[in-house]
This record gives C-alpha cells, structure tokens and sequence, in this order.
C-alpha cells in the first residue's frame, strides 16, 4: 500500500539522518553571469552558439521579415507550416504556401503530415544558446514544436535575450510546460560523437528579429 | 533489455573477460577519451567551475538532510497541480505500482524515456510478465534492447557497441519489434539516427502511456526536469495521454532556483555541451497540453539504507552524469557489464554494493574495482568523494569476512608499515633488486586480484642506492 509506504520511507529517511548535525543552505558565491550584460554582445553570443550547434541563424528587421520566412520555407523544401494562434498573421504576407491552425486540435499523425512550424519564444539564452520555449500565445502547445521536422523560431532582440542561465530561471514560470532548446535534435550514442538529427526537429532556425528596446 | 545481472561473477572474473575483448577495449578507448578532451574544454569555459561545484555538492547535503521534508513539499505541490504521487519502499512495490496504471490504461504498450531507475528496479521485465511491451526510444538503448544485451555506461549504454556492430543488429532486429532498418542500411552514425527515427517514429505517434524517470524534481513547485539530446524524451513527455515517472526520493531539490547549478553543471560533465540539446520541465498536468494523467512514483528501493552511512551517503549526490566512468582507468579497460550493475563505474562500485549490500560475490567485489586514482573525484560535479567512499566499503566488506580480503588487508598494513619505516623500506628495496632474477612473472599469493597483471620489470639498482651513488 502506498500509504504504508510512504510513511515507512519517511520514518526511514528520519531515522538515518537525525544524528546528523543540519547542513545550511548553498552558499552560491559562483557567478550570475559570465558576460556583461551588453545587448549587442548577447545577440551576438547567442547567434555564435546556436550557429555552433548547427542551428542556421538569420537576422532581420520587422520589414524584412515576412519576406525572409517565405525563402527559408521555399528554401527548405516545406509545403505546409502549422502556426499557433499567437504568431501575428503579417509574418506570413509574403508566404503562399497551406497554413494550419492548431484546430481541433491536430493530432499527432496530422502534425506529421506538416512540413514545418514557426513560433516565437518565451527567451533565448546567450551564454548557452538555448531558447526557450512556454507554451505562450506564440508558441503553442508543446507537440507544434516536436513534431514537425522544421522549426523556424522567431527570437525578439535585444529584449528577450538574456546572458546566463541564473537570469534567465526567474522569468520563466514553473507552472507552464518549458522546452528549453539548443540546437537540433542530436544524439552522442553512437561513439560518443556528435550526430545533428534524430527525432525531434532535424532542422532548427532561428531567426532574430531586431526590435525596438 | 532481457538479459539480466543476475548471478553476475565478482568484478575480477568479468573484467579478466573483458581485458580479453579486444573490439570491447578499443570501442571503450575511443569513446572515453572523445569525450575526456571536450568536457575539459566545456568546463573551462566558467571560471566559476569550482564555486559551482561547491554549490551543487552543497545543495544536495543539505536536500539530504531534510529529505524527508522535502519530499512532502514536493508531494504536496505535484497533487495541487493535478499530478498523483505514489510511493515506492523496492522494486517490486514500484513495479506493481507501474503496472497496475499501465493497465488501468487498456494498453499493452508503453514507450520509455532512458531512465536509470527504471533499469535498477528491472521494469521492463516486471511488465513484460504482466504482458506489456516496454519500447526504448532513447537510441542507445533501443541498440541495448534490440541487441538483447545489457547496458555498460550510464549515459551511453551502448558504448560498448562501435558503428559496425550497431548496424548490423539494427539490420537484423529491427523487424521483429516494429518498422525495418532501412535496405542498404551503412555504418554512418547519420544514418543509424536516420534508421532509429523511423523505426521509432510510428510508437511515438500512436503511444497512449509513457514511462519516464527525472533528473530533478523541484520541491517548492513540484516541477519534473528532463535533460535529453534527441528528441525522444519530448515525444513521451508530450504525445502520449498517460505520463508515469519513476524517479530516486534523491533526485528531489528544493527551490527553482537551484537548478541554476546544474543546468550549468550537467551538459558540460556528460556530453560536453554548453547545453544539452532539450530540457523539458513540466508541472502536473497542464489542459490541452501533453499528458493529461500523469503519476510520479517515489522510489527508495536501498536509497535509505544508503543516507544512514554517515560516509557513503555522498554517492547520493550524483546526478548521474557519468563523468567519472569516462575519466576511470579501471572502466576504460574492464567496461560497464564487469561491474555487474546498471550503475558501472566509479559511482557503480560506490552505489551499487550500498543499494544491494555487499553479501553477494559481485557486490562484495566492487569497493575493490579500483586504483583509487582519484580521478573520479576530482571531476564530480557534486565533489563526492568516491575514493573515501570506496575504502570505507572496502573496511565494511573484510569485516564481514573473506579470505581473499583479509589477505589483501594483511598485505596493505605491511606496505603501509614499511613506508612510515625508511630503514625497512631501504632494506627490502635492496634485497628486491639483487634477487630479481628470481622472481617470477606474476604477483605471487592472491589469484583473483593478480591473475590479469604482471609485475614490472625491476631494475638492478632501487633509486635510493642511484641517489646515494650519483648525488654525495
């Protein structure tokens, strides 16, 4: 019974540390950050390591930006996207290719039958070139993103951009499903040797946006 | 993984096995150190390394210390956001606990996300016999699984597998458990991800139940954390309607903010990465997003046993990174199966005889699988001191008896004698020297430990003579 074995793991737990002296907590006297917190290095940061992970990484302006889209699609070879509800319908003025809803919602054989996916972004991480990802209004529930084999992730800079991991948990919130993503898919299984692709997105590009503060 | 640890043979004889295996020693060498050279790079990367190291090892006593209060918080915030918490006194209890909700399903097939713990209780063999097939997504044990083999590294089970033999259980097996290899399948680790992915692709899709462990569970919020590269792990985390996670009561911290350590600490120690490709953090259930039931299972299963050894209970710490096999010359050349466990390795041989107590062969053999380098110490993460681990197993072991140990023990209280007597030492150092035409190849006495060795050659003069000779 798992009542019984609760409280028999709790007695247990008890019993084998009540002699011991109580240990405080973490004295963290390691770093916040391990760069300024300069908008234009983050950006740059950022680009360099999710390009070092294989991601592909763009730059664009707001005006640019539907135009940039339509190519990468084209230039991918994908023939649907799925758009969550969030992600503003003039990023796509340029794209003329069949676009999806999140309706019904898709199933996740529907969701394969999709080439691509483009969301935004809670946050993007620098130091690690990581972003992440909440379940927001522009992002969507977390099989939009998993699903489909492309994923084109649209960051705002330099405002979602922050340098380190420590600033980057405190904006985030427990209690919605995060997806924190480096990268492609990859896998070190084989030999211990970096392989890009296996079942998540095999191709993760990002694109960011320059924005005003 | 239906081949089991069962009725293992004591360290010794496995690793004289594997010393044997060429394929297995090469395979090793060249996994190992890749990966040694990277982590060394990715580490040095934060000059806060040590403060970090510091905090991780901090943060983990302390969580130790108060276990039992935070494994309450952490109940009491998984129920309040819809998750139910079950708990689990061994193996069999979490066992039944799984099966009895894999069934309450209608399913007879559930997909896994790797997890240790799930391997050390022996899950999949306790569904099967419920007639449940558990499939393996994470690539490196679907390679253990489809090559009916055993894991032999923590983090890569199948290190032990090169390119080439991948391919060709990938070619042979595939088909019996689902969609083919590909025809014309080659050795590229590209393609092998390529084969794995679709083979998998079809069980994600139509998946109803998931079975997972956690590398972290917050106590304050009641978050479950996740750190995986390929994509697996969000598929059963997401798609499925069922979640079940089975997960160590050590694995609990207790604030958000403490993962800050070991979202720093942990890629760049097991796979050398700034970051690991996916990290997915999930609270209870969320409407209209991933798993609607989800189950966490507390699992003790020897874990108590362990935090009541004032010394040993540091190997609590471990979060499994796996940086200790990659560094270890003992693993580099005997290979996880030796240690007879699902924890090999240095933390394997701290571990394993604490959880299972040390009355079996293999088990009482392992605080002695070592050369006590200390080079696992000094790359842990959370500081555990596995050397000072391993030598108070060692003290606990010949007390409880067992010739080969004693003799060992005999022999170690000698040479520590000689060494803090330099008059001694000078003596039988001389005698070495001038008789060493006779000695014989291998260390005379103890079979077992010096069987796979051979004494290095002496030399005609010891170097204190040399030093007094050439240096008046």
């Amino acid at each position: 019974m798992t009542q019984a074995a609760r409280e028999r793991i709790l007695a247990r737990i008890r019993s084998a540390v009540e002699q011991t002296p109580d240990v405080p907590p973490p004295t963290r006297d390691y770093l916040t950050a391990h760069t300024r917190d300069d908008p234009t290095q983050n950006t740059e940061r950022l680009h360099r390591n999710l390009t070092e992970y294989r991601a592909i990484v763009h730059r664009a302006t707001p005006t640019r930006l539907p135009t940039l889209l339509a190519e990468r699609l084209a230039a991918q070879g994908a023939q649907s996207i799925v758009v969550p509800d969030g992600v503003p319908d003039a990023w796509f003025s340029a794209c003329a290719i069949q676009r999806y809803g999140d309706r019904g919602p898709l199933t996740p054989a529907a969701l394969d039958a999709i080439d691509a996916v483009i969301t935004g972004c809670a946050l993007a991480i620098a130091e690690t070139g990581t972003i992440v990802l909440d379940g927001g209004p522009d992002q969507g529930r977390r099989a939009l993103t998993l699903v489909p084999d492309l994923h084109i992730c649209v960051v705002r800079t330099p405002a979602q951009i922050v340098p380190s991991v420590p600033l980057a948990l405190p904006l985030l919130a427990p209690d919605r499903p995060l997806t924190w993503i480096s990268g492609p898919s990859a896998t070190s299984d084989i030999e211990l040797d970096r392989v890009e692709g296996v079942h998540g997105p095999r191709r993760l590009e990002v694109v960011l946006l320059e924005t005003e503060g | 993984m239906s081949d089991t640890f069962l009725g293992m043979p004591a360290f010794p004889q496995a690793a004289r096995v594997a010393l044997h295996n060429t394929t297995l020693r090469a395979n090793l060498r060249h996994a190992t150190h890749t990966i040694r050279a990277k982590r060394a790079q990715a580490v040095a990367e934060l000059s806060d390394w040590e403060q970090l190291r510091d905090a991780g090892r901090q943060i983990k006593d302390h969580t130790l210390r108060h276990l039992d209060r935070y494994l309450i918080q952490l109940e009491q915030a998984v129920t309040e956001s819809g998750g139910t918490v079950h708990w689990a006194v061994d193996a069999d209890d979490a066992n039944r606990i799984v099966a009895d909700l894999v069934k309450a399903t209608g399913e007879s097939e559930v997909v896994k996300v790797k997890s240790m713990a799930t391997q050390e209780i022996g899950l999949n063999e306790a569904l099967a016999a419920e007639g449940i097939t558990a499939y393996e997504t994470d690539l490196a044990e679907l390679i253990v699984q489809l090559g009916d083999d055993r894991p032999s590294h923590i983090l890569v089970p199948a290190i032990h597998r090169n390119r080439a033999e991948i391919r060709a259980i990938f070619t042979s097996e595939m088909a019996a458990w689902g969609r083919a290899a590909p025809d014309g399948l080659t050795d590229s680790p590209g393609d092998l991800a390529e084969a794995a992915r679709l083979h998998l692709r079809e069980k994600f899709l139509r998946a109803r139940v998931a079975i997972s462990g956690a590398n972290f569970m917050v106590a304050e919020t009641g978050t479950l954390v996740v750190v995986e590269s390929e994509g697996n792990g969000r598929m059963c985390l997401t798609l499925p309607r069922t979640l079940i996670s089975v997960v160590g009561v050590e694995k609990v911290v207790p604030t958000w903010r403490d993962l800050e350590v070991f979202l720093q600490t942990l890629p760049r120690l097991s796979t050398a990465e700034r970051m690991n490709p996916y990290t997915s953090m999930w609270t209870g259930t969320v409407d209209g997003d991933g798993p609607q039931d989800f189950h966490l299972v507390l699992l003790d299963n020897g874990r108590t046993d362990v935090l009541a050894d004032a010394v040993g209970r540091q190997a609590l710490r471990c979060i499994r990174c796996s940086a200790c096999l990659n560094v270890c010359p003992v693993y580099e050349r005997a290979g996880g199966h030796a240690y007879g466990s699902v924890y090999p390795g240095p933390i394997g041989a701290i571990l394993t005889p604490q959880l299972r107590g040390t009355t079996s062969a293999i088990d009482a053999s392992l605080p002695f699988a070592s050369s006590l380098c200390g080079a696992c110490y000094e790359v842990c993460p959370v500081a555990i001191d596995i050397p000072e681990v391993l030598v108070h197993l060692r003290e606990r072991v010949v007390d409880q008896s067992g010739a080969g140990h004693r003799t060992e023990s005999i022999a170690m209280a000698a040479v520590s004698w000689a060494l803090r007597h330099p008059s001694v030492l000078a003596t039988a150092e001389r005698l070495a020297t001038t008789t060493r035409a006779l000695h014989p190849r291998r260390p005379p006495g103890v079979r077992a430990w010096t069987a796979g060795r051979e004494l290095p050659e002496l030399p005609a003069q010891s170097f204190r003579d040399w030093w007094k000779e050439n240096h008046r």
